[in-house]
């Protein structure tokens, strides 16, 4: 970290912060996962996702933020669509109506039999569209210069 | 006799909240009123805990690491604006 003459020292906020992202972003990922057989999904994940990235914005700044998560916002956002749109084509391409969905076993080296669901899939675009807008909005209004 | 502590506690919380609220609306200072608010939104975590006890549930537990984080986020949000007036700087090195 660079040494310059700052004005105040925030460095009880930057080390909690540090911390406390982490521990954000788990329970975040942990809300998405959760979301297909207890309260959570993908709104609420990409809202505590977005949070902690505010947190990352209030303890340091918009360049330190940008260079720490070199991410494009808007792109999220554009992925997002179009993962929640691609999974209801994929359905098209086996004969069955839009946004049909498809859950059961497979199989995956190292894991074994694993339950898994194409809503799944829906909800990391809802995630990604929940982060990218939050996010668009937040640096359009922090942006004072 | 469970049932009635559950709900003697729930009262002594819901009193808590009350007496925030009191400095909330009375407190002379900004700093003050902040601080009750964080307060409010511990107790509510309180109340969240004790319901979903009395309900027999698990389903609200995400609601109180939820609540805790949102205390946390803004309370700093609000401290930030009291002390540097802007609450997301662009280049804080300036």
């Amino acid at each position: 970290m660079r040494r310059t003459n700052r004005k105040t020292n925030d460095v009880i906020l930057q080390t909690t912060v540090q911390t406390v992202f982490f521990i954000i972003v788990i329970y975040s990922v942990h809300l998405f996962f959760s979301g297909h057989y207890t309260p959570g999904g993908g709104f609420i994940g990409g809202l505590m996702t977005s949070s902690a990235i505010v947190l990352l914005l209030l303890a340091f700044d918009v360049k330190t933020a940008a260079s720490i998560l070199p991410v494009n916002y808007l792109y999220v956002t554009a992925f997002g669509l179009l993962a929640a749109i691609g999974t209801g084509i994929g359905s098209l391409l086996y004969g069955m109506p839009f946004l049909k969905h498809w859950h059961g076993p497979v199989h995956i080296p190292f894991l074994g039999e694993i339950e898994l669901a194409t809503a799944t899939l829906f909800d990391f675009g809802v995630y990604l569209v929940v982060v990218g807008v939050t996010m668009t909005i937040i640096q359009t209004i922090g942006e004072t210069e | 006799m469970f049932e009635w502590v559950m709900g003697l506690s729930l009262v002594i919380v819901a009193i808590s909240t009350l007496m925030y609220f009191y400095r909330l609306v009375k407190g002379p200072t900004v700093p003050d009123r902040i601080i009750s608010l964080d307060a409010i939104g511990i107790n509510l975590i309180g109340i969240t805990a004790i319901f979903s006890i009395v309900m027999n549930t698990d389903a609200f537990l995400e609601v109180i690491l939820l609540l805790g984080v949102l205390a946390f986020i803004g309370t700093v949000a609000f401290s930030k604006f009291l002390e540097k007036g802007e609450i997301i700087e662009n280049d804080r090195d300036k």
